[in-house]
């Protein structure tokens, strides 16, 4: 078990280094200067604009930034946005939880019925609710979600006003930040109804994310269920007198969850990539605004920074994955 | 179709039979199929097809809403936008630009791909190790992630936005391409064509590339429908085709602020995005059941 876990942190290590050069290089082939872009459109003087290219060590050689960057990473130093003049990695940290809460949301919303879905979808093979399941998945699975966004928006929102349209809380509100996390400040604070308005804005958002793994984790669920079903061990125990509710919930499940498992740890990415547009429909204030918002304002070292950062986080959880496959399923860890 | 199947058992059927015969049992995919080929059509033929030209103003009718709703207007079946142009046009011109960046986004990343995918099975040893790897970062990242930062690089625009989706889709081909070879290289036939003289080229090209195909024909009719959606994705945020080109997904961020008075200007793009994927996502389906001998059986 230690040798596989560290071939497998070992193979991280090289992964992180080439993704910081992937995204140094990639940044500085933006077209346009930062400088020139925060100037706007009364132009900048060339003594000043030189001046300001100094300031931001825009102007060293390509190496050298990187060697500087690098450097900077290790002290935990992801660079200084230059809109906003305060560190990337606060930003992020500031931001991060919004992301997360939603993100953890989508998940849960898509596991709590994408399992039981998949499982009943298997058991009930060529049944009417088995097709039923199969063409809703496909179809959420090809989703445009920014477009469901809206749909939902125009539904529950505007037509039905059940829902509000944007944001994480109401006005009304102020939560004192504890955890970042605004269901469980909003119940630490003594605001009354902050609890109540959080979920109302979670609600919308967290559906809408939670599109596209759930269609992931139904299919997923079906396919290995009925791959669990077929087997001898299977039949053994449906001989041996056991319920179908024992067989399914503890013979069949069991071995059936070890791929669910790892395809919802790989969906952490898709979630991110997700977050980029429901943030964006839903105003919501986390990573994926933040990042859309930093392209726009050509931000190089926050959108440095936060590619870095949530490419870290993606690498982290899938390798917490790997891990975790490695200890539920030991045949794996041999090869 | 159904009689070639009755062929006598020692009689070989012919290939393509075999394939339709099972890919014609799946309904979903005949029916994925057939979406497919009618917006090839369209897209095709859209000066023909289209009423109107995507990109004329009419300023007499802003925002007319559709046929079916009270004052509908005939001559504009799906409504206008907000200045006035004809939305069934402005989809049907937008299904050729999908079409096209599907198509387009496919073809270069398979054929960069393979290439890549051939070589690192070929070479093994330390060039595999180091393509495999940087392959492997392009897959930690998020795909939309990549593609936006490759859009943003470029710049927005169309074209930009083909090379950045297809760059995303590289790494999935590569790594199919090389577990293909991999395990195809220890085949005999590999080995008889060996000794027989074939140069590594022609091994690669000739004898065990098209014994890898199936998986990538998946792939590639899979990632179709990620390319539209993709480049949706890039147009919804700004980073796509710029209007008034009629790109669904730049469509639908440009008449964002109508969302309450007309809601059909954001519906139907959006609806046009959702029936072409899903019609290409129900053929990769299709293809891979038909495709798969494990499942034949």
């Amino acid at each position: 078990m230690l040798r596989f876990l560290l071939t497998r942190v070992s193979l991280v290590v090289p992964t992180f280094f080439g993704l910081t050069l992937l995204t140094f290089f990639m940044i500085h082939l933006i077209p346009g200067d930062p400088v020139e872009f925060l100037a706007g459109e009364r132009g900048v003087s060339p003594e000043r604009h030189a001046e300001l290219m100094a300031r931001f060590g825009l102007d060293r050689p390509l190496w050298e930034q990187y060697v500087g960057y690098i450097g900077n990473l290790l002290t935990g130093d992801f660079g200084t946005s230059i809109k906003t003049r305060t560190s990337v990695l606060d930003e992020f940290l500031a931001l991060f939880p919004a992301t997360v809460e939603l993100s953890l949301c989508a998940m849960l919303i898509a596991v709590a019925i994408g399992l039981p879905a998949g499982i009943l979808a298997a058991v009930r093979r060529g049944s009417v609710f088995d097709h039923s399941v199969m063409a809703a998945s496909l179809t959420g699975y090809s989703m445009p979600i920014f477009w469901w966004g809206l749909i939902l928006i125009l539904v529950f929102s505007v037509e039905l006003g059940l829902t509000p349209v944007s944001g994480r809380i109401s006005v009304f509100y102020w939560v004192e930040p504890v955890t970042g996390f605004l269901l469980i400040d909003s119940l630490l604070s003594d605001e009354s109804g902050a609890f109540a308005s959080a979920v109302h804005h979670l609600v919308l958002p967290s559906l809408v994310l939670s599109t596209i793994p759930l269609a992931v984790v139904a299919r997923m669920t079906r396919s290995a269920m009925l791959e669990v079903l077929g087997e001898d061990y299977i039949r053994t125990a449906r001989a041996k007198g056991l319920g179908p509710g024992r067989v399914i919930g503890l013979h069949a499940l069991r071995n059936a969850l070890i791929p669910v498992i790892t395809v919802i740890g790989l969906q952490v990415g898709m979630l991110f990539a997700g977050a980029i547009l429901t943030e964006t429909i839903f105003a919501w204030p986390g990573i994926g605004k933040w990042l859309v918002e930093s392209i726009h304002r050509r931000d190089y070292p926050a959108l440095q920074g936060g590619i870095l950062l949530v490419a870290s986080t993606v690498i982290l959880v899938n390798l917490t994955v790997d891990l975790l496959y490695g200890l539920l399923n030991p045949r794996i860890r041999r090869t | 179709m159904t009689a070639e199947t009755e062929t006598p058992a020692n009689v070989q059927p012919n290939p393509l039979a075999e394939f339709w015969f099972y890919f014609s049992q799946n309904t979903g995919a005949v029916i994925g199929l057939v979406v497919i080929v009618t917006i090839t059509l369209v897209a095709l033929f859209a000066d023909v097809v289209a009423p109107h030209d995507p990109v004329l103003q009419n300023r007499d009718a802003l925002l007319v809403p559709p046929v079916w709703q009270n004052d509908g207007n005939w001559r504009y079946l799906l409504g206008t936008d907000d200045i006035g142009r004809d939305m069934l046009s402005r989809i049907i011109h937008g299904a050729r630009l999908s079409m096209m960046i599907g198509a387009i986004v496919v073809s270069l990343s398979l054929v960069v791909g393979i290439a890549i995918g051939l070589i690192a099975g070929f070479a093994g040893g330390l060039v595999d190790a180091a393509i495999m790897r940087a392959m492997d970062m392009m897959l930690a990242l998020p795909p939309l992630l990549l593609a936006i930062v490759v859009a943003a690089i470029l710049g927005p625009g169309l074209i930009n936005v083909v090379f950045a989706v297809a760059i995303v889709a590289i790494p999935h081909y590569a790594r199919l391409t090389r577990a293909s070879v991999m395990s195809e290289l220890s085949r005999d036939y590999v080995t008889a064509s060996r000794v027989a003289g074939a140069g590594t080229l022609r091994l690669a090209l000739v004898v065990v590339l098209p014994n890898c195909l199936a998986p990538l024909i998946v792939q590639a009719t899979l990632s179709f429908s990620n390319a539209i959606l993709d480049a949706a994705s890039l147009g919804f945020l700004g980073l796509g085709a710029q209007p008034p080109t009629p790109e669904w997904g730049t469509m639908l961020s440009s008449s964002l602020q109508f969302l309450q008075r007309a809601p059909w200007v954001v519906t139907f793009p959006g609806l046009a995005i959702l029936i072409t994927v899903l019609a290409f996502n129900l053929l990769g389906d299709g293809l891979r059941d038909a495709l798969d001998p494990k499942l034949k059986r």
